[in-house]
C-alpha cells in the first residue's frame, strides 16, 4: 500500500509539479496580498507580518494521509489546550497565547548533520510545498480531536541537513520565555519543554512538520508558529513552539518522562493495552462526543507505523 | 427547626449568639449557588469544548470547599464564641454530600454511562478513585444520621464518635485530588494546607480544655428538648 512505503525521496525530488504548483500559488497570493496593500494605500496594511496566527495559507495539496473522519470545530481546538507554557488549565492557553511573539522567529537544525543551518519562518514556509494532513489526535489524558493540521514531512527538514552516521535520535526544543510565557515563570515542568524521537521515527511520513491549522498560520495555543505533529503517539509528544531540532547520538531527555518516569515513557505510543498508572488507556472520549469510544492501537495507524516497533516489548517501552 | 430551644435562650443569655432569621435561608441558597452557575453554563453552552469533564471537576471542586467549610465551623465557633455557627453545620454537612453525590453520578451516569465493569475496574485498580469512592461511602451513614431522631436514637456519644468520620471523609477527598492530578499540584496543596489547619486546630484544643459546651451536646440539648 501507498503508506508503507518508505518515504520516497527520489519522488518528491524529481516531482516538480505540486512544488512549482505550491510555489505559484504561494507567489500568486502574496502578490494578491501586496497588490490589494498598495491598493488600499500603503501605510495600515503594509505591515511585515503577514504569517500571524489567523492568516491564510496558500493552497494546500491534499494528503492521502489524512484520516476521513469528521473534524473538530476549529472553535473546541483552539479553546481546550494542553500547553503548560501558558498555564496548566485547559482554557488556560487560548487565554494566555497571544503574548507569544512568533513574527520573527528562527528554528535550528543542528548536533550531527553535515549541514547545520537556522531556517528563518517564511524559509520553513517555503522548504516543501503544504499539505493539508487531518490526522486523530489522543491525548493521554483520555480525550482525542480530529484536526486538520497543515505542514510537510518532518524528513523534509531533517535530510536536508544530512544526518550523520551518529545521529540515532532526534531531539525538539521549544520555546521558553517567561516574559511571552507565563506558564514558565513557574517550575511546573523543567522548562524548555524537550522531546524526542528516535531518527527513524522522525523520518517517517506521518511525522508532520506543522506550520498551520485550518488552512490558517497556526493559532498561537497550538504550538505556533512551528510544532510537530506525531499522531500515533500521545499528544505531548508532539513539541510546540520549536526553536531547536537537533540530532543526537543518544536517547535525549525528555519533559514528561524525567518528571514523572514510571508513568511517561519515551516512546509513550498510543497504546489500549497499556495504562498509564493512575488511568486506563483502554477508552477515549472524542471532544464533541458523550459516549467513549475504544482507542485503537497507534491511535488507529498502526498498518503505517507498526513496523517501526517491530521485535519490541511495547509494555517495557510504553 | 425550634427558634427557642433551651440552648437558644442559653446563647442569647450569654449574648455570644445572635442568630438572625435570615441566615439559614441565605446560606441555603449560597450552597446552591455553585450548582445554579453550572446549569446556567451547561444552558448558555459555556462548559467548553469537554463539559464532562467540566462538571465533573466542578461538583468535586465544590465537594471539596464544602467538606472543608464544614470542618471549619467548630474551630469557627471556638475562637469567634459564636454558637449559633453550629446550627448552620448539618445543613453545609449535607450540602457537602449532596455534591459529592453529584459528583459520583456524574463520573457513573455521564462519564462511564453505567459501565459497572469499568467502574468496578477503576474503583479497585486506580487508587485516586478508591480513595473518592471510600470517602463518599463513608459519608452515606453520615447523611444518613443527620436528624435530630438519629441523634436521639445513637446516643450523643455514640453519634459523636461517628460523624469522626468526617475527618476520615476529608483527607480521603484531598488526597483524591492530589492523586488525580497531572504535574500542577498546587490546587490540592491549597485543600490539603488548610484541611491541616482544621485537623491541627482540633488536636491543639483537645490538650487545652475547651471553655464552652462541646458541639454535639448542643446539638443533642436540642435535639432532646424539640
Amino acid at each position: 500500500m501507498l503508506i508503507r512505503q518508505k518515504p520516497d525521496i527520489a519522488a518528491s525530488e524529481i516531482t516538480p509539479r505540486h512544488l512549482f504548483e505550491g510555489r505559484r500559488d504561494f507567489i500568486r497570493a502574496a502578490g494578491v496580498g501586496i497588490a490589494l496593500a498598495s491598493a488600499t494605500g500603503a501605510g495600515i496594511l503594509l505591515r511585515p507580518a503577514p504569517a500571524l496566527a489567523g492568516t491564510k495559507l496558500p493552497a494546500l495539496r491534499r494528503s492521502p494521509l489524512s484520516a476521513t473522519e469528521a473534524a473538530n470545530s476549529q472553535a473546541d481546538i483552539t479553546s481546550y489546550n494542553n500547553f503548560y507554557e501558558f498555564g496548566t488549565g485547559k482554557e488556560d492557553p487560548g487565554q494566555n497565547a497571544h503574548t507569544l511573539r512568533t513574527r520573527p522567529w528562527t528554528l535550528a537544525i543542528e548536533g550531527e548533520v553535515k549541514h547545520a543551518k537556522v531556517y528563518d519562518l517564511d524559509e520553513l514556509l517555503k522548504l516543501a510545498p503544504l499539505e493539508e494532513r487531518i490526522y486523530r489526535l489522543r491525548c493521554v489524558e483520555g480525550w482525542s480531536m480530529v484536526i486538520p493540521w497543515a505542514g510537510y514531512p518532518l524528513s523534509e527538514l531533517i535530510r536536508r541537513a544530512e544526518p550523520t552516521g551518529r545521529a540515532h535520535f532526534v531531539e525538539f526544543i521549544s520555546a521558553a520565555d517567561p516574559e511571552q510565557m507565563p506558564g514558565v515563570r513557574r517550575p511546573v515542568l523543567e522548562w524548555p519543554y524537550a522531546e524526542g524521537l528516535r531518527l527513524d521515527e522522525a523520518m517517517h511520513p506521518l511525522a508532520l512538520l506543522t506550520l498551520g491549522l485550518y488552512g490558517e498560520v497556526l493559532p498561537n495555543q497550538n504550538g505556533a508558529p512551528v510544532r510537530v505533529t506525531l499522531p500515533w503517539k500521545y499528544g505531548f509528544k508532539s513539541a510546540k513552539s520549536l526553536v531547536k531540532i537537533r540530532l543526537v547520538e543518544r536517547q535525549p531527555r525528555t519533559t514528561w518522562s524525567s518528571a514523572a518516569p514510571r508513568e511517561y515513557g519515551f516512546y509513550s505510543n498510543v497504546n489500549p493495552q497499556v495504562d498509564h498508572p493512575r488511568w486506563s488507556q483502554a477508552r477515549e472520549r472524542r471532544i464533541g462526543e458523550l459516549g467513549k469510544r475504544a482507542t485503537l492501537p497507534f491511535n488507529g495507524y498502526a498498518d503505517q507505523v507498526a513496523a517501526l516497533y517491530t521485535g519490541m516489548d511495547l509494555r517495557a517501552n510504553f | 427547626m425550634a427558634r427557642t430551644t433551651p440552648a437558644g435562650a442559653r446563647n442569647a443569655a450569654t449574648g455570644s449568639s445572635r442568630f438572625p432569621a435570615w441566615v439559614k435561608p441565605v446560606v441555603f441558597l449560597l450552597c446552591l449557588l455553585p450548582l445554579a452557575l453550572l446549569a446556567g453554563r451547561g444552558l448558555w453552552h459555556r462548559l467548553g469544548a469537554n463539559p464532562i469533564e467540566a462538571i465533573t471537576r466542578s461538583t468535586g471542586w465544590w465537594t471539596l470547599c464544602l467538606l472543608l467549610v464544614t470542618l471549619a465551623v467548630t474551630p469557627a465557633r471556638r475562637l469567634t464564641g459564636w454558637t449559633g455557627l453550629l446550627r448552620l453545620r448539618r445543613m453545609l454537612g449535607l450540602y457537602a454530600f449532596f455534591y459529592a453525590s453529584l459528583h459520583l453520578s456524574t463520573y457513573v451516569w455521564l462519564d462511564q454511562f453505567f459501565d459497572l465493569p469499568g467502574i468496578l475496574a477503576d474503583i479497585l485498580k486506580r487508587p485516586f478513585i478508591t480513595v473518592g469512592f471510600t470517602a463518599l461511602c463513608l459519608l452515606v451513614p453520615l447523611a444518613a444520621t443527620s436528624t435530630n431522631a438519629m441523634i436521639r436514637r445513637l446516643g450523643a456519644r455514640r453519634w459523636q464518635g461517628l460523624h469522626r468520620l468526617v475527618y476520615a471523609v476529608g483527607i480521603l477527598g484531598v488526597l483524591h485530588f492530589l492523586w488525580l492530578v497531572k504535574k500542577d499540584l498546587r490546587e490540592p496543596l491549597i485543600f490539603a494546607a488548610l484541611l491541616a489547619v482544621l485537623l491541627g486546630l482540633r488536636l491543639l484544643w483537645r490538650r487545652v480544655p475547651n471553655p464552652q459546651r462541646s458541639p454535639i451536646a448542643v446539638g443533642a440539648s436540642r435535639a432532646q428538648n424539640a
